[in-house]
């Protein structure tokens, strides 16, 4: 089938990838007007990439036409890359017959940059119009907000929107002004602060009347580029934590770099930095949903996460005097933080823990994993180990099982091979 | 030694819990009437199905449990596996002999294996909610088969009706042979049986039956799906994870590439 859509869609859908984030969770549309969709809730992810990513949304750009020349972008300006655009009706009617099959919760739009900011963003504004007026569609929307566009043109993108946000995408100033050097932080974070003041606005007018207009329900969000550039892990999670007390951020998404330049003013790599990148996403949950503070984390003397271990299990060899936890009587709080140990798993120990007293047993039959727990807990003073370990060796026998003899030595040649490899 | 037998509905199997206690009469075996077999030893009790009796068991539930574990134990049936008629009437026993709940009492086995169920069977109903793919036919109606592990059509209506409220649909379950139809205003249950049909055929489309533009839309969405994926990154383990092979088959963006 010869078919221009197709084309255009192979272009922008390839140029859109890099933003990772496809989440179509927390929104509170309803199906109220007998339309099509509906937004409340959990998030679905419809399908999978090879890569493993999630596809919950049609993400695209309108165009990839830019008027910038950031060095990390697959769609800077002095790229020599096939450019196009689609039309606003384009992409209401592909989004309109994707969801009606089933295959999309909404949509994801990004853009260019063309002739200016303001322009492009009254255009990412008319496709999420159009969709929620004339196609009485309920489905999720998330739309970029162009660093610089109007207040008023973001207040309207808002009220459409289920979700609204600017990539930071470099985690420090510095690196900002060397690779994109048209962009800067105030830029970016201006639209963020409107946005997350006029999210407080809402709020409050909710309380006092009983309809006002929904401004983006599902919050904002962004992203921040990992391994493109020099900063510590510290940095970029010290920039998150800002990120979601300063200005309320729902997420904020890391992608691990993968490389579409080879400007000289970039990090040399061959390949993303995929397992950094997840060793991050572990901090940020613990931030987020495990009661950890920053600083616990990472501090100056450990700047970088360790790529063996997952962060809990680093803070936990690290602080060896809150340990063993008896699971019987220990806060909810202390449970979640044995390594191994998730929410769910703590809330089920909880609750099973008021009918009787727990075994070993009871914690492997409600499928507590204890690979890593067994050295942290003890039941009804019971101790699974019968020797005491030392950090070193207790990371050890995780990493490499319990017959383990490997010695530090070996295992760092072991990361040497991998670099290789 | 007393052996059950009911319908096989819901409302039967209550009746069952009912029966048992008037006669206190504890079962040994219980089985859909249709499967079981005739037992030289003991007694079988043939429970002819009520809804005043099956309504007060349930009422007796709902004053002792949550509106989540009467949903366990909902989807427990649902689970079709065999032992779900003993683990339900095992629960409902314990609720009922209990003087305090035993909700969340994981350490007794069977209120965990209800549980774990229960995440099965969620997890199967979510599932088909992401992996349903429909096909528009040439008079209008979107229609998807489906042949999911457990019985979860009836579990999924709900999320369909909310966000299709403006067309007609039908989701086909090709194993149990039937379907729901949505026709705008409410969705039925139907049984649509062709016997001439082998298992892989029924349910299924033939192109003439789609509309002018289905074959273009499958098209663009697997362009699309090539399109999202960013080749660097490419890890089959995690897509296998999420995606396992059973599932494909529902899947356009799984299928051969149309041209």
């Amino acid at each position: 089938m010869n078919d221009k859509i197709i084309g255009k869609l192979k272009i922008l859908a390839d140029a859109a990838k890099y933003d990772v984030s496809c989440s179509s969770s927390g929104g509170k549309r309803k199906n109220e007007n007998k339309g099509l969709g509906n937004a409340e809730g959990m998030g679905i992810c419809h399908s999978y990439t090879e890569d493993g990513r999630c596809v919950s949304l049609l993400k695209i750009l309108l165009t990839n036409f830019c008027i910038y020349d950031c060095a990390y972008c697959v769609t800077r300006k002095s790229n020599d890359v096939q450019r196009t655009a689609f039309t606003v009706q384009e992409v209401v009617d592909l989004t309109i017959n994707f969801y009606r099959r089933n295959y999309i919760e909404g949509l994801f739009l990004s853009s260019g940059i063309f002739k200016n900011a303001d322009y492009t963003m009254e255009r990412l504004v008319r496709v999420a119009k159009k969709l929620r007026q004339e196609e009485k569609f309920n489905g999720y929307i998330h739309l970029k907000t162009i660093p610089g566009a109007s207040d008023e043109l973001i207040k309207e993108a808002g009220l459409y929107a289920d979700r609204l946000s600017v990539n930071i995408e470099l985690p420090s100033e510095q690196s900002l002004q060397s690779l994109a050097p048209e962009k800067n932080y105030s830029e970016i974070l201006l639209p963020m602060d409107s946005i997350k003041n006029q999210l407080v606005q809402a709020k409050e007018e909710s309380k006092l009347f009983k309809t006002t207009p929904k401004f983006v329900p599902a919050g904002q969000s962004t992203q921040l580029i990992v391994g493109a550039t020099a900063e510590s892990d510290r940095q970029i999670l010290q920039l998150s934590d800002q990120l979601y007390k300063g200005y309320n951020l729902k997420r904020v998404y890391y992608s691990g770099y993968v490389p579409v330049s080879t400007d000289s003013r970039l990090s040399i790599i061959s390949e993303p930095p995929i397992i950094r990148e997840n060793r991050i996403y572990q901090a940020d949950w613990l931030m987020r949903f495990y009661g950890f503070d920053v600083k616990e984390i990472l501090d100056e003397a450990n700047p970088n996460l360790d790529l063996d271990i997952d962060p809990k299990l680093g803070w936990a060899l690290r602080n060896r005097h809150f340990f063993p936890v008896e699971i019987n009587t220990a806060d909810y709080e202390m449970i979640l933080r044995v390594p191994g140990i998730g929410v769910k798993s703590a809330k089920k120990i909880i609750s099973a823990r008021r009918f009787a007293p727990l075994h070993f047993e009871h914690l492997r039959q409600m499928g507590v994993v204890l690979k890593r727990a067994k050295y942290f807990i003890t039941c009804q003073t019971k101790s699974l180990q019968r020797q005491d370990f030392d950090s070193e060796q207790l990371r050890r026998r995780i990493l490499f099982g319990e017959g383990s003899v490997r010695s530090a030595l070996l295992t760092q040649q072991l990361d040497l091979f991998r670099q290789v490899g | 030694m007393y052996s059950y037998t009911y319908d096989g509905s819901f409302e039967g199997l209550l009746t069952v819990v009912f029966e048992a206690y008037e006669r206190k009469a504890w079962p040994t075996a219980i089985e859909p009437a249709q499967l079981a077999q005739p037992s030289m030893f003991g007694e079988t009790v043939q429970v002819v199905t009520d809804e005043g009796k099956a309504n007060r068991v349930w009422q007796g539930l709902k004053k002792r449990l949550s509106a989540s574990a009467l949903e366990s134990l909902y989807y427990t049936y649902l689970w079709e596996q065999s032992g779900f008629e003993r683990l339900i009437f095992d629960y409902a026993r314990l609720v009922f002999d209990s003087p305090e709940s035993v909700e969340g009492n994981y350490t007794a086995p069977f209120i965990l294996q209800v549980q774990q169920i229960h995440k099965q069977v969620h997890r199967e109903k979510h599932r088909m909610e992401a992996f349903v793919r429909f096909q528009k036919t040439a008079d209008g109606l979107y229609y998807a088969s489906i042949s999911p592990d457990f019985n979860v059509l009836p579990l999924i209506v709900r999320h369909f009706e909310k966000r299709y409220a403006d067309q007609r649909w039908a989701i086909y379950d090709s194993s149990r042979r039937y379907g729901a139809y949505y026709d705008l205003k409410h969705t039925s249950f139907v049984q649509l049986e062709n016997p001439a049909l082998t298992p892989r055929q029924r349910g299924k489309l033939s192109a003439e039956q789609y509309d002018e533009n289905e074959t273009r839309y499958q098209m663009l969405w697997q362009v699309y799906f090539d399109h999202v994926n960013i080749p660097e990154r490419k890890n089959p383990k995690l897509h296998m994870r999420h995606i396992p092979k059973r599932y494909w088959k529902y899947l356009s963006e799984k299928q051969p590439r149309l041209q």
